[in-house]
């Protein structure tokens, strides 16, 4: 178990405790605030070098990395995969071994490979590595910002900040997360995410779709998704992922509409006050009606917004290793 | 060539082991008695504590050669060999180009008549290892090949297996087979299950070993031909091929020391260096393969010696070749999974030497190319191939000491227990104290 990620690189949430996971949503909380300014910046990592290596294609996840290191003040160096020398031909060892040379406190990084942030630390053992998503393994920040939206937009119905809940509005709480679970590292974090802080989480998915190793999961797996629905305070919707290959997995996206997306009728039964999720970039009229994705419900936005707070805390705590308390 | 004599060593042969010493003369082994008489100018060899046994065989190398010398060729492969007491090689196919040719088998024949072992060929069965159209197998054959695969992969269709089983037969050669349907395999890079699940690796199931592993046993059972069954790796495997031969059917197999003595959980580090085809499998399975070597239910351990250049053992875990290092190691390591200090001397040399020698029919040896008789016991008038191996030495792998080219040992920094010190081939003392001559 692992109970802070202070001075540590974050590669997964797997084994991570439920204090190391508040730890980090409470640093996050006392960074929301530096978000509201009208002058967006703090220096946190004044002089700290950050490396953002995007081996994968995203936008919001790099976007977001990006901007919480630079509201800490930290210079970013930010390599373009499709322009770099890995296109020719240079392995990631040399490549990262090249970056380190550079004299950087942290790399941020997305690989397309399961496991190539863990390798990068092997090769570096120096420098934080922060796992932006790798492969079908991880993506802890994700999981991270996820936690940390449900715990904010339960701890604002009661008038409180989620930072004085600790973990508390996690007891009790059902979690229901439906659709390509096999293929998601975003699963993988969220569910070692909510487990840690005390919720409670089954899993919806085709049978092609649940990982080969579900039992050994700590969830529960429904078999008849509307079955569950009544049951779930917070639905976590995933991507479906034509990109890997998943058009064999199902007969077509209407059938998994079908079976395993949050419909309006659905999303009717849904108990009020239910929260619903998505780490995007959506398939709107797959996973979810796009109608029922704009509900008050829906807080699909609030996740965004929230990347950039759990981002700097995340970078925060791993480059600096300050204790609380210390971040303003 | 000087002549060599063993001192003191326990002496092991089926007929019955006996303490003593050992004189080779001239390539052969010329007296075996309590005490013998070391001619002038002798080389002798300290055997005390030791195991004198006929010198290991290997049924599985990668030799590399021709097309990726870079990661090991024919000589430092030799050499590899020799210092994990290896006296014969069965040199496999999946070179570049492959050994789909008498050209090419005789180029391998040629470069290994020219280390101090037995280097044999096995040629592929289908031209370029495509697994469409059959090589020319009755050419390579008359150039004295034994064995016939496509490793790496296997072939994948049945009716092409079904053909070459038929065209084998009356060659009096043995196909083996690389057992893993590659639909079912799904591109995957480790075992599926647990661990790949929470890692995020696509699986190669069991099952996609043991699909063709049955499917070939019914081939078997329809041509009458000989096949013999690459490292497998699954209890269920073993099962299958075991019954078959209590049925009659004409089926051998082999089992590689790192899936006697690793398992998926190696893994969980996304060190490539563990990746390997078929994949690391669970305890339940290695604990079955370990009981299969003892009972004598598995022919042979082979190493599937496969380097690769560090650069691509640095790949991400998905992207990496897969296969890893085993001459230099493997004799400690089958000694450990068949119990150590319990382990049977005669059972050792069963599995090491005798049953690979037989299976890749190099008992005889072939003036060709200056191949010597391998597998014999040791005992008066056989050739001298002989290792010294000694049970009690402990010591510790260090990937930068070995004689391979490559260093992708899943093994640095393990204690091992066992270690060949000796190394007679064809009368030649090319290892002693461990260390080449």
């Amino acid at each position: 178990m692992i109970d802070s990620i202070r001075g540590c690189s974050l590669l997964t949430l797997n084994d991570m405790s439920c204090a190391a996971i508040t730890e980090v949503l409470d640093t996050a909380e006392s960074f929301v605030e530096v978000n509201r300014r009208a002058i967006k910046k703090v220096p946190a990592l004044k002089g700290r070098v950050v490396a953002s290596l995007f081996f994968e294609e995203s936008t919001r996840t790099r976007l977001s990395f990006e901007a919480a290191a630079k509201r800490l003040s930290a210079d970013v160096l930010s390599l373009a995969v499709a322009s770099s020398s890995m296109k020719k031909g240079e392995s990631l060892r040399d490549t990262i071994a090249t970056i380190e040379a550079l004299g950087i406190d942290a790399v941020v990084m997305r690989h397309k490979s399961s496991g190539a942030a863990a390798q990068v630390e092997g090769f570096v053992p120096n420098v934080r590595v922060i796992n932006a998503g790798d492969g079908q393994h991880q993506h802890p920040t994700q999981g991270l910002l996820d936690a940390f939206t449900v715990r904010q937009v339960l701890a604002e119905r009661l008038g409180v900040i989620g930072s004085e809940t600790g973990s508390s509005l996690f007891e009790g709480l059902n979690v229901l997360i439906v659709g390509d679970i096999r293929h998601s590292r975003v699963a993988r974090s969220d569910v070692a995410a909510y487990v840690a802080l005390g919720a409670s989480v089954r899993v919806a998915a085709p049978g092609t779709l649940l990982p080969v190793d579900i039992d050994a999961w700590p969830v529960s797996v429904v078999e008849d998704f509307d079955e569950a629905i009544e049951w779930a305070d917070v639905v976590g919707l995933l991507r479906l992922q034509h990109e890997r290959g998943t058009g064999s997995f199902v007969p077509s996206l209407g059938e998994f509409t079908f079976t395993h997306g949050l419909t309006w009728e659905r999303a009717r039964r849904l108990k009020s006050g239910a929260l619903i999720m998505h780490p995007g970039p959506m398939n709107r009229g797959v996973e979810v009606d796009s109608r029922v994705a704009d509900l008050d419900a829906a807080i699909i936005n609030r996740q965004v917004e929230n990347g950039v707070p759990i981002r700097m805390a995340v970078l925060y705590l791993c480059i600096v290793g300050a204790a609380k308390g210390e971040v303003q | 060539m000087s002549a060599i004599v063993l001192r003191h060593g326990l002496i092991v042969a089926r007929a019955g082991s006996r303490l003593g010493d050992v004189l080779i003369r001239d390539g052969v082994i010329e007296q075996v008695a309590d005490q013998v008489e070391a001619p002038p100018g002798a080389q002798e060899v300290d055997a005390e504590g030791c195991w004198i046994g006929p010198g290991l065989v290997d049924l599985h190398t990668h030799l590399r050669e021709p097309g990726r010398e870079q990661a090991e060729d024919i000589e430092s492969g030799a050499r590899a060999g020799a210092i994990g007491g290896y006296t014969a090689l069965v040199a496999m196919p999946n070179t570049e180009p492959a050994l789909d040719n008498v050209a090419l088998v005789a180029y391998v024949l040629e470069r290994g008549s020219r280390t101090p072992l037995d280097v044999a060929v096995a040629g592929a069965i289908t031209r370029g290892r495509e697994g469409q159209f059959l090589a020319p197998m009755a050419e390579m054959a008359a150039l004295g090949v034994r064995l016939f695969t496509d490793d790496g992969l296997g072939v994948q269709d049945p009716l092409v297996m079904r053909r070459a089983l038929e065209y084998a037969k009356p060659l009096g050669v043995t196909l083996a087979q690389h057992c893993e349907d590659e639909k079912l395999a799904n591109g995957g890079s480790m075992n599926e299950g647990a661990v790949s699940g929470r890692l995020g690796l696509i699986g190669r199931p069991a099952v996609a070993e043991e699909v063709m592993v049955m499917r070939d046993l019914e081939l078997v059972r329809l041509t009458g031909a000989r096949m013999h069954f690459l490292h497998l790796s699954t209890a269920r495997s073993v099962a299958m091929v075991v019954a078959a031969r209590r049925m009659g059917l004409p089926v051998t197999c082999e089992v590689t020391p790192h899936h006697i003595t690793l398992d998926e959980v190696s893994c969980s580090n996304f060190d490539p260096r563990f990746k390997v085809h078929p994949p690391l499998r669970v305890l339940s399975d290695v604990a079955a393969l370990r009981q299969g070597l003892r009972d004598g239910t598995i022919d042979a351990v082979a190493t599937d010696h496969a380097p690769h250049a560090p650069e691509l053992k640095d790949l991400p875990f998905d992207e990496a070749p897969a296969g890893m290092l085993g001459l230099e190691h493997a004799a400690a390591l089958a000694y450990e999974a068949l119990g150590s200090e319990e382990c049977s001397p005669i059972t050792f040399f069963d599995v090491l030497s005798r049953n690979p020698a037989r299976i890749a029919q190099l008992r005889q040896g072939d003036r060709r190319f200056g191949m010597s008789g391998q597998g014999g016991d040791v005992v008066e008038g056989e050739s001298a191939n002989v290792v010294v191996f000694d049970p009690d030495s402990r010591w510790r792998v260090d990937r930068t000491a070995l004689q391979s080219r490559s260093i992708n040992t899943p093994y640095h920094g393990r204690e091992l227990l066992g270690r060949v010190r000796s190394t007679i081939a064809k009368g030649r003392l090319v290892v002693d104290e461990s260390v080449l001559v």
